[in-house]
């Protein structure tokens, strides 16, 4: 498919060996971006963006990208976009009650998002799975034309940041959880639903991030 | 909050020439040629569609390699979830399957056969993408363990293999629950009896799996229509509701059905 867009920024997908990366690829370069899988932390570093992708179990996500943990929080503190989806995201932040309740202790995120990820609890069916609703809390450049749109959600689990400013959209579950959060600086944000599989609106958040990224 | 799913499915056969084609039938009779599937999978994703199930019917290695391939070019084409079931029996399968570009993979006879596949792929690639698929028939009985009422009738619901040509003699509500402790994300209820009648979904059937389980139903089998889809979510609080040839043949638009539900109170994409 022709592009007619100006800006190809270059975005590195982390390949850490997880799952199905053809997707969140696809979406990108359909965003206008010029995309590389890559595992090698020094592509990261000449790249405009980074992308966390990620199915699976939190400690393994953690264990497998052991590897570029300090490229990563270093990249994220010079200002490079660093974007987690899903699993993604969760890493972003500090413990996970996943790995305490596999019984593997305190598994370390990457602390970039100071807080937990904490389990859905009560009457719900588990995973929260489908189309759920955005609302837009507060403005970042990731959730631009979104609010009141719907994304595809797959989780048992989901970030609770300790600064309430780094909710940027929360979605209704039963209670109100934070569906993308974003660090102090901007920088450094993540999804929990997966915008390479929410149709046209997952689109044009890979599009609001390709642009951003396109913009640093 | 939460929306309901509605879900097409399309069931991917091979033509004379070995290409990817979707047959239709009317109670499995006059089977007709619908399409492509991955035109089939473009034009429902632009009317609507919150996600979809491709099932080999071939059970071949060539019907297998080239849905491998379709699965790749619809997962290049169309960002919704996409579930990709028929003939998975192995972790390798499951590896291949995902890494074409489904998200998730529905097994049915691999996983009766050898229970442990759904740990393993669990454990592999996380359980939201692990879908068990039941093909339940009714036997009024006294071999089952779980009994409904069906019209004053005592019924169980046995899981069947071979699109329901073989029996187990497993009770579908023991299996259901085995299954999600072994870690499957979702449960794909089909039955015999409704298949094909477009009279409705079984919902006895899918109100039993439904109030055993915690993890999401995706109801099927027997949709004629929008109020079929009402009744199994409203009354056996189906997640998602699946359906083939109401859509193939134009019967009903999933925007149709998705505006029929909105008004009764349903929540949907819209």
């Amino acid at each position: 498919m022709s592009s007619t867009r100006q800006t190809a920024a270059e975005v590195v997908v982390v390949d850490y060996g997880l799952g199905n990366l053809r997707s969140v690829t696809r979406g990108l370069e359909r965003a206008g971006a010029d995309v590389e899988i890559s595992d090698d932390p020094a592509d990261f570093e000449g790249a405009d963006g980074v992308v966390l992708p990620g199915v699976g179990a939190f400690s393994e996500g953690m264990d497998n990208a052991g590897p570029f943990r300090e490229t990563l929080i270093e990249l994220a503190e010079d200002g490079k976009p660093l974007f987690g989806i899903c699993l993604g995201m969760q890493m972003l932040l500090t413990t996970s009650e996943e790995a305490e309740h596999a019984g593997e202790g305190d598994v370390e995120g990457l602390d970039l998002i100071p807080g937990a990820n904490r389990r859905f609890t009560g009457d719900r069916k588990i995973p929260h799975m489908g189309w759920n609703e955005l609302s837009v809390e507060r403005e970042h450049p990731l959730v631009e034309g979104v609010d009141g749109e719907y994304a595809y959600f797959v989780h048992s689990y989901y970030a609770d940041p300790d600064d309430p400013d780094a909710v940027v959209t929360t979605t209704d579950y039963g209670t109100d959880f934070a569906s993308v959060v974003a660090n102090e600086a901007g920088n450094v944000f993540g999804t929990q639903f997966h915008p390479e599989k929410s149709g046209e609106t997952g689109l044009r958040i890979l599009r609001n991030f390709v642009d951003y990224c396109a913009e640093q | 909050m939460l929306t309901k799913r509605i879900i097409p499915c399309i069931d991917v056969d091979l033509d004379e020439d070995g290409n990817a084609a979707v047959y239709t039938g009317v109670n499995f009779e006059d089977l007709q040629y619908t399409g492509d599937p991955v035109e089939m999978a473009k034009r429902y994703n632009e009317a609507g569609a919150d996600e979809f199930v491709f099932l080999d019917i071939t059970a071949s290695a060539e019907g297998r390699a080239t849905m491998l391939e379709t699965v790749e070019q619809v997962a290049d084409e169309v960002f919704i979830p996409l579930t990709v079931g028929g003939g998975i029996r192995t972790r390798e399968d499951i590896k291949e399957t995902l890494r074409a570009g489904a998200d998730k993979v529905s097994i049915n006879s691999g996983a009766i056969a050898n229970p442990e596949l759904i740990e393993e792929g669990a454990r592999a690639f996380g359980n939201q993408c692990i879908v068990i698929s039941v093909d339940a028939r009714r036997r009024f009985d006294e071999q089952g363990e779980h009994y409904v009422d069906i019209d004053g009738e005592s019924a169980w619901f046995e899981c069947t293999v071979k699109g329901g040509r073989e029996g187990t003699d497993m009770d579908v509500i023991e299996w259901v629950q085995e299954a999600e402790e072994r870690g499957a994300g979702e449960l794909f209820v089909n039955s015999i009896d409704a298949d094909g009648t477009k009279e409705g979904y079984d919902i006895p059937l899918t109100k039993a799996v439904t109030d055993t389980v915690s993890t999401p139903v995706i109801a099927s089998s027997g949709c004629g229509g929008p109020e079929d889809m009402y009744e199994v979510f409203t009354e056996a609080d189906a997640d998602a509701g699946l359906a083939a040839s109401i859509f193939h043949f134009g019967e009903y638009s999933i925007q149709e059905t998705k505006e029929y539900l909105d008004e009764r109170g349903v929540p949907v994409r819209l």
